[in-house]
């Protein structure tokens, strides 16, 4: 029995542990995140954020602690993968469309195939979302064609398709040039806008601080500085974040 | 005796090497019509259970179970490292004494499993096991990202196989399976080892009946051998084509 209302933090992460063989990875992360809020992660490379947020959508098992994703435990031999899937979308740094469907087919397919949902109804839902994510006219082309911004844009309706209430991405933009940042950056304060509950794992520290209603700083494993966009790029505590931004800022 | 069949009849007079029997004597005729439709019926049943062994190896090898896996290791190791027609006289002579037997016209008991049958599966088995390989090759070739993608979309493993991995990695492997079935077609002629009456024991039956007709035998086997794998050959090329996905690099 699920007893989650939305008073209740939507994302509860507590005291994960998380290793590959040897290498601990997340060394006791623990936050939450409430219903319609956007919080980025940031930190050096290696510090574990994109491992954390590819535990939240059990891509990656953890050995100790407790995720739960409107209150259903992830961390749970028994999860039903798909009910969870269903709820957390992912979009990843590279893309990662299936290169033999064109765009309007991307986003379809997982609605259709995983969720049996009528072709017609998901169809149009695709086509709005194509709009949304400004990309008329190129719903047959295939991710080939398109730019990495493109790709990133129709990665990012595809998730939105299977009408999830939390979205991941995973540095969306690590590996797009400047100009297109942008046009994928756009798309995802409209979805902010929207109240979509957003963990983004980023290091565009200017978006950060324009959309995040909570930054985390991670480094080696755990968290080490949060706090609201405000405060946090201008009075952080820990010499390991001053050191952190003064090389970025 | 039309004027076709008088012209090999002459040719066969004026040049005892060249006699084309086949052309003219309706036994030897039939023969090697026979012999065609076995050889076709054996390289199309072959063909499409080597492709379903393939893949349902491939299929097993992903698997999370070491036992599976295990099972497919030995099954490729088994079937590639053996010589065909050594398989061909170990299913025929050794398993087939093992099987059933049932009695059609209730005198004579034949096994349940023919000859024709055991060519089947053998050389199923054979150009199986050199598929699973194939496919591995192809699906390894497919991102682990991709299938992440997948596997975040809320896919199973077996849909993610089929609907994503799949029409992937069938492209990439086309070329190499396209050799692997080329080859499986020419190996069929080693079901004459265990009196499979394809093309190659049709065409020794018609020069043993006329021992004057072996260039022409050997001639035709090269011709309709060349002419299937010729249409293979080309079919897959046709499909590569068509398959071939804009601005993707395979």
């Amino acid at each position: 029995m699920n007893t989650w209302t939305e008073k209740e933090p939507i994302l509860s992460i507590k005291d994960v542990h998380k290793s590959f063989g040897e290498l601990e990875v997340l060394k006791g992360v623990t936050f939450d995140v409430m219903k319609g809020e956007v919080i980025c992660i940031i930190g050096p490379s290696g510090s574990g954020k994109s491992t954390l947020i590819r535990c939240v959508n059990a891509l990656n098992d953890i050995q100790s602690g407790s995720i739960k994703v409107e209150g259903v435990e992830v961390n749970d031999p028994k999860l039903d993968k798909l009910a969870l899937r269903r709820k957390v979308g992912m979009v990843f740094q590279q893309y990662n469309l299936f290169p033999h469907k064109t765009a309007i087919q991307n986003i379809m397919m997982a609605p259709i195939q995983v969720l049996n949902q009528d072709p017609k109804e998901v169809e149009e839902r695709a086509h709005s979302l194509i709009k949304k994510v400004r990309l008329e006219g190129k719903e047959n082309s295939f991710p080939g064609e398109l730019s990495g911004g493109q790709q990133q844009r129709i990665a990012i309706a595809r998730s939105l398709a299977m009408e999830p209430n939390i979205m991941l991405f995973d540095e969306i933009t690590a590996a797009l040039d400047p100009e297109t940042v942008k046009e994928v950056l756009v798309t995802i304060k409209d979805l902010a806008q929207d109240g979509m509950t957003c963990c983004l794992v980023t290091h565009e520290m200017g978006f950060a601080k324009e959309i995040a209603d909570h930054i985390y700083f991670t480094d080696r494993g755990i968290i080490v500085e949060h706090g609201p966009p405000k405060t946090f790029f201008t009075e952080a505590k820990d010499p390991r974040t001053k050191e952190f931004l003064s090389q970025i800022l | 005796m039309t004027g076709f069949e008088q012209f090999f009849v002459e040719l066969a007079d004026t040049h005892p090497k060249w006699n084309f029997v086949y052309f003219y004597q309706e036994v030897e005729r039939s023969r090697i019509i026979t012999g065609i439709y076995y050889t076709i019926g054996l390289s199309i049943l072959t063909i499409f259970f080597s492709v379903i062994v393939g893949l349902v190896g491939a299929w097993m090898q992903g698997s999370k179970n070491k036992f599976t896996r295990m099972i497919v290791q030995g099954f490729i190791q088994f079937f590639r490292n053996t010589p065909p027609f050594v398989q061909l006289l170990f299913f025929y002579f050794a398993l087939g004494q093992f099987t059933p037997t049932h009695s059609p016209d209730g005198w004579l008991e034949v096994p349940i499993i023919s000859n024709f049958g055991w060519a089947v599966i053998s050389l199923s088995l054979f150009a199986g096991s050199y598929n699973v390989e194939i496919f591995r090759s192809g699906i390894e070739a497919v991102p682990v990202s991709t299938r992440e993608a997948a596997e975040s979309l809320g896919y199973n493993r077996f849909q993610s196989f089929t609907k994503i991995i799949l029409p992937l990695c069938f492209r990439i492997c086309l070329p190499s399976l396209n050799n692997n079935l080329i080859n499986l077609v020419k190996t069929t002629t080693q079901a004459f080892g265990i009196a499979v009456p394809e093309l190659l024991y049709q065409c020794i039956s018609v020069y043993n009946d006329y021992s004057t007709s072996m260039n022409a035998v050997m001639l035709l086997m090269f011709i309709v051998f060349f002419l299937i794998v010729g249409l293979i050959a080309w079919s897959s090329h046709a499909l590569e084509k068509n398959l071939k996905i804009p601005g993707y690099g395979v």
